[in-house]
């Protein structure tokens, strides 16, 4: 059962790594991944639809669990004004072997862009505003595990 | 007894597309001839000029019917929560 969590405060990747794998023995590995807002910008804002997001991100996570053997996952969204080197989303896939762990994190990352109903609106050093355009990148990034057969 | 006026439908609006159509929801009666999304979009684009700012590019707009993506040929029905949204860009 997956952990998910969409909120306005920062996360600790550590204590969140520490609950996942509390009082278990039978995770091999964890994948980790961190979105965090670069530099060049004042501030990025992030909307979200509040009655959908939760549970976008709960069938991610599912659809991860279904396509590999996870033991734990882990997937933190946040939204609201944030500043430069700010965590932005965490995820985290535990599994018996790495490969599984590490895949399972990429694919969660490449749903997350595409299928969460998030969006960002940057702010530039001069205080002007706009939003974030989709990239065709991320679509074929997704894309590809249309045809990943689970391992 | 009349029958019961049928429920409203409630349409939310986010990111660029609130800003185009100065609200971020609305409720408004179903109106007549509009069983779909893509039949919705066009209706608020021919409503007036917010509208038509918010919808000027078909393709763009990106819709959930209660919640759940949605296609322009996606029904909508008395009741529902219909959002239109620009192309997600979380992660």
């Amino acid at each position: 059962m997956a952990t998910v969590r969409v909120q306005a405060a920062p996360f600790d990747t550590g204590a969140e790594m520490a609950a996942l794998l509390a009082g278990r023995t039978d995770i091999g590995g964890i994948g980790c991944f961190v979105g965090v807002v670069r530099g060049g910008i004042r501030a990025m804002t992030l909307e979200h639809y509040p009655g959908m997001t939760a549970r976008s991100l709960d069938a991610i996570a599912a659809e991860a669990e279904a396509r590999w053997h996870l033991l734990a996952c882990t997937v933190i969204h946040r939204h609201g004004r944030l500043l430069p080197g700010d965590p932005i989303v965490l995820v985290l896939a535990a599994s018996q072997h790495r490969t599984a762990a590490l895949d399972a994190t990429a694919f969660l990352m490449d749903w997350l862009k595409t299928r969460a109903p998030f969006w960002k609106q940057e702010e530039a050093e001069d205080g002007a505003t706009a939003w974030v355009d989709a990239r065709e990148s991320d679509d074929t990034a997704a894309a590809r595990w249309a045809a990943h057969a689970a391992t | 007894m009349p029958a019961p006026a049928p429920a409203p439908i409630q349409v939310l609006y986010f990111a660029w597309l609130r800003e185009r159509m100065g609200r971020a929801e609305e409720t408004l009666p179903l109106p007549p001839g509009v069983h779909t999304v893509g039949a919705l979009a066009d209706w608020l684009r021919a409503r007036d000029d917010s509208g038509a700012q918010a919808f000027a590019e078909p393709g763009i707009v990106r819709a959930a019917v209660n919640q759940a993506f949605a296609q322009p040929d996606t029904p909508v029905e008395d009741g529902d929560e219909v959002a239109f949204f620009p192309p997600v860009t979380g992660g």
